[in-house]
């Protein structure tokens, strides 16, 4: 997910009878689906486990303008090129809302640069995959929005009050991505068979990256237990990956598109797909630097960052001009 | 609609001053949109890209109104991605590279301070289809123009560095804005028709608003008056072409496919 195996400090999730009276009150508040707001008390581990969640969400949304951006220049019509647009502004915007949940918490948004562009913090495996084609924007909005609704759709209901809202507002975007996406999908598969062979390689290449979106399976992580617990995490990685599968399966065929999974295969007993198991020696290869593009998404970030200094350093400078001025007027007046 | 329909003679004009404005607002928004995830802050990025897409969305509407007054049944995005660089009529401080990011902002102001005279000036045109689309358009621009201005007026008062890289800015695109205000015989027509300015008279205006803005900014006008010019007519810098080879590279990959 954008999030991706997000660690908590925790060994054994406790019950409540063994925690301090103020941690049990604030774990029955969550039990109890009240919010959490910024100034109220938490535990520290609480606090620390939503900054690396949602500094890594944020870092997802602004490396994951890069992929697309990539094709900003070269989209094949007005129309096209005007969606996205829209679309990768969009992701900025999300950027900027979950800087600002995450702020809340006391770390600043300079904090969270410098902790991805030192390569501390983490951002989702998916953006570190090249787009060679234009089919590969269609099969972004179509199946990594799509696989990043699964997920953000049940956090608008999360914990932490900032970290929800900022949910909310992102969610009514999301599905306008996913759309656009599926959108250039069906064109091309309708297309000239030439554009049809472009729909089915884009498919090839982001169906197993976005399954692994989701995470490895953590029926069995302590984290994903506490994280569930704090409700800032509802599903597991399980859940989630099977529900995406289930409704990309039906859209793949609508498209006449073929799901490269000799695996897949309806289960009637169970009601959904059986899938096969992404390669997920490739997953911690990417999550460890080791993917298509890590080196350029980060090398891009840095050199946005260090060619901007000036620029930063230039609107400060001229914003204490400004106050110095006022106040020598001031007292002028005095 | 107005006249220009029943005279082609009109018609041909509008279809020329409407390629005009439509390809000022295709380049210029393909420039911006290649800061796209490389600014200086999040912030910029997304003004930047707002910024585009309303020039884009504005390019719709002119390339739109040059293939109904020019009646061959082209549409807006064969004239935008199948025309060469001498089809293009665009101001060649559009198409400049982006340079550094003072670059940009001070191109964009350049830009804005004449657009939106223009766009005020159009929204009187005996065309009616021009005068709906300026004044859509100007509403966008008077933006464009508050936020490039201001910016061109923190960062020319700024630090030293800013100071400098704002002033190398302005120095480098200065010959690239006597076109603007440059006339040729279609603009004559244009003026005499009643369905545009004369290009002269939109630079007291500009004059008026870039002397103020530089002033606050503390940035020197350059003394130097040469005119870089040619891109109404068709003749354009080197760089047009690297910019429409990568713009139109689908199109003329996939002839005649739909996308
Ligand atoms: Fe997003
Ligand atoms: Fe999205």
């Amino acid at each position: 997910m954008y999030a991706q195996m997000v660690k908590t400090d925790t060994k054994r999730v406790r019950s409540l009878d063994e925690m301090e009276p103020q941690e049990r009150a604030f774990q029955e508040r969550i039990d109890a689906g009240q919010k959490i707001e910024p100034k109220e008390w938490m535990p520290e581990d609480y606090r620390k486990t939503l900054i690396r969640q949602i500094s890594q969400h944020a870092h997802s949304e602004i490396v994951g303008q890069l992929p697309e951006g990539n094709w900003i220049s070269r989209a094949p019509t007005l129309e096209r090129k005007a969606i996205l647009l829209a679309k990768v502004q969009d992701e900025a915007g999300h950027g900027l809302y979950l800087y600002c949940a995450a702020e809340t918490l006391g770390i600043s948004r300079d904090q969270m640069y410098e902790q991805l562009h030192s390569g501390k913090a983490k951002y989702s495996s998916i953006f570190n995959y090249p787009t060679l084609s234009w089919a590969d924007i269609g099969a972004i909005g179509w199946l990594v929005d799509g696989a990043a609704i699964m997920n953000q759709v049940p956090l608008q209901r999360c914990s932490y009050g900032p970290y929800a809202r900022a949910m909310v507002r992102i969610c009514k975007e999301e599905s306008f991505h996913q759309r656009q996406g599926f959108d250039i999908m069906t064109v091309l598969a309708k297309g000239t068979p030439e554009q049809k062979a472009m729909a089915q390689d884009a498919l090839d290449r982001w169906w197993w990256p976005s399954l692994m979106m989701f995470g490895p399976s953590d029926d069995a992580s302590v984290h994903s237990a506490q994280s569930m617990a704090w409700k800032i995490k509802q599903n597991s990685n399980d859940e989630l990956r099977q529900k995406f599968v289930d409704q990309t399966v039906p859209q793949a065929k609508y498209l006449g598109l073929t799901v490269p999974d000799p695996a897949l295969k309806w289960n009637e007993e169970k009601g959904g797909h059986d899938f096969g198991e992404p390669d997920w020696n490739e997953f911690f290869a990417v999550i460890a630097g080791e993917g298509p593009c890590n080196r350029e998404r980060l090398e891009a970030r840095r050199k946005a960052w260090n060619d901007g200094a000036w620029f930063r350093d230039g609107l400060t400078a001229h914003a204490e001009k400004q106050a110095a001025r006022r106040q020598a007027s001031r007292i002028a007046a005095e | 609609m107005g006249a220009p329909a029943s005279s082609p003679a009109v018609s041909a004009a509008v279809a020329e001053f409407a390629l005009r404005m439509g390809d000022n607002c295709l380049i210029l928004g393909h420039r911006n949109s290649e800061w796209c995830g490389h600014s200086p802050a999040l912030e910029e990025d997304i003004a930047l890209a707002n910024t585009a897409l309303d020039l884009i969305g504005q390019t719709q509407l002119w390339l739109g109104l040059a293939c109904e007054a020019e009646g061959k049944g082209r549409t807006p995005d064969n004239l935008a991605f199948l025309r060469d660089v001498s089809g293009y009529r665009n101001l060649l401080l559009v198409e400049q590279p982006n340079g550094d990011f003072g670059r940009t902002l001070m191109r964009q102001y350049l830009f804005d301070a004449w657009h939106l005279p223009l766009l005020k000036a159009l929204m009187g045109s005996a065309d009616r289809r021009i005068a709906e689309i300026a004044e859509k358009a100007s509403k966008e621009v008077a933006y464009h123009l508050e936020r490039s201005a201001d910016l061109v007026v923190r960062l020319g008062d700024g630090t030293a560095e800013s100071h400098a890289r704002m002033q190398a800015a302005l120095d480098f695109l200065w010959p690239y804005t006597g076109e603007m205000f440059l006339a040729d015989a279609l603009d004559e027509e244009l003026a005499a028709t009643g369905l545009a300015p004369e290009p002269a008279s939109l630079k007291p205006a500009w004059q008026e608003h870039v002397g103020r803005t530089l002033a606050d900014a503390t940035l020197k006008v350059p003394e130097k008056s040469f005119a870089q010019k040619g891109g109404r007519r068709g003749v354009h810098s080197e760089h047009l072409g690297y910019i429409l080879a990568e713009m139109q590279f689908l199109q003329r990959a996939y002839p005649g496919a739909s996308w």
